[in-house]
């Protein structure tokens, strides 16, 4: 079971990010359900804004208050099943109209929570971007030639 | 359409990354870069102009001698907008992973 973040490519649009929590999957799921929780890990150790109506069809806003400027997000609710299941768009106002959609999953086994993120993009161009610049290590070979390249250039 | 969405646009296309690839060794005429590819000359050539409305590349002035340049500064846009992404999650989860710890151990 992997403790770190591992990101691969199931499909056309989408991005999967996996990550193994050492706690209970009704605590996962409060952490990301409740803003008291929110406010104390969703801002990276930095002071958070929190605006959220936890419930379908709410919206979220969050204003990270980093070193390096303030970074908004923002997105709807589109699907809640306590405590398994979260379905929510994710908008990054520095990017406006990239709008992608989340999809976090939750199952526990043996007191341990393994968080399943796909985000979902709306274009196959977009993703491609994401893929093209080497962040993920399941890309298709098409794909080696300019993470290669990249890699050249920083 | 904004630029890093030319920039994504122009990297969705294989052969435009064959290009690009080709750039990164040194400048080269439409000619030397239509070389290797099964494509017309104008197919390559609407590839350049794709490449050149997004920043990718530059082209010489002379008229008959029109070398393309790779210009780097928008990739690194691009790749520095995808590390922030995925140093984000990685930070964000670090932090959800400490901050469960720690609750649990105060309850």
């Amino acid at each position: 079971m992997p403790n770190n973040l591992t990101v691969t490519t199931p499909s056309d649009l989408e991005v999967k990010m996996v990550r193994v929590f050492d706690a209970p999957k009704a605590l996962v799921f409060a952490a990301h359900a409740e803003p008291e929780h929110v406010k104390h890990w969703w801002g990276r150790g930095n002071p958070l804004d929190v605006e959220m109506d936890f419930r379908v069809g709410g919206n979220w806003r969050f204003v990270e208050h980093a070193p390096d400027g303030d970074w908004a997000f923002r997105g709807e609710y589109r699907d809640i099943q306590a405590p398994d299941r979260i379905v929510q768009t994710f908008e990054f106002e520095g990017m406006p109209g990239h709008i992608c959609e989340e999809t976090l999953e939750l199952t526990e086994e043996g007191g341990k929570t393994t968080v399943t993120s796909v985000t979902r993009f709306d274009t196959k161009e977009e993703r491609d971007g994401m893929i093209a610049s080497g962040m993920s290590e399941g890309a298709g070979q098409s794909y080696d030639a300019l993470a290669d390249y990249l890699a050249k250039l920083s | 359409m904004d630029r890093l969405s030319e920039v994504f646009g122009a990297l969705a296309d294989p052969t435009r990354r064959a290009i690009l690839a080709r750039l990164a060794e040194g400048e080269a005429t439409v000619n030397q870069i239509a070389e290797p590819f099964p494509i017309s000359l104008q197919a390559v050539s609407k590839h350049l102009k794709v490449l050149e409305k997004a920043g990718l590349i530059t082209r010489g002035k002379e008229a008959q001698w029109r070398p393309c340049r790779l210009d780097a500064a928008p990739l690194r846009e691009v790749a520095n907008w995808v590390t922030t992404y995925q140093r984000f999650w990685e930070e964000r989860y670090d932090e959800l992973g400490a901050y469960l710890k720690q609750i649990q151990k105060e309850n």
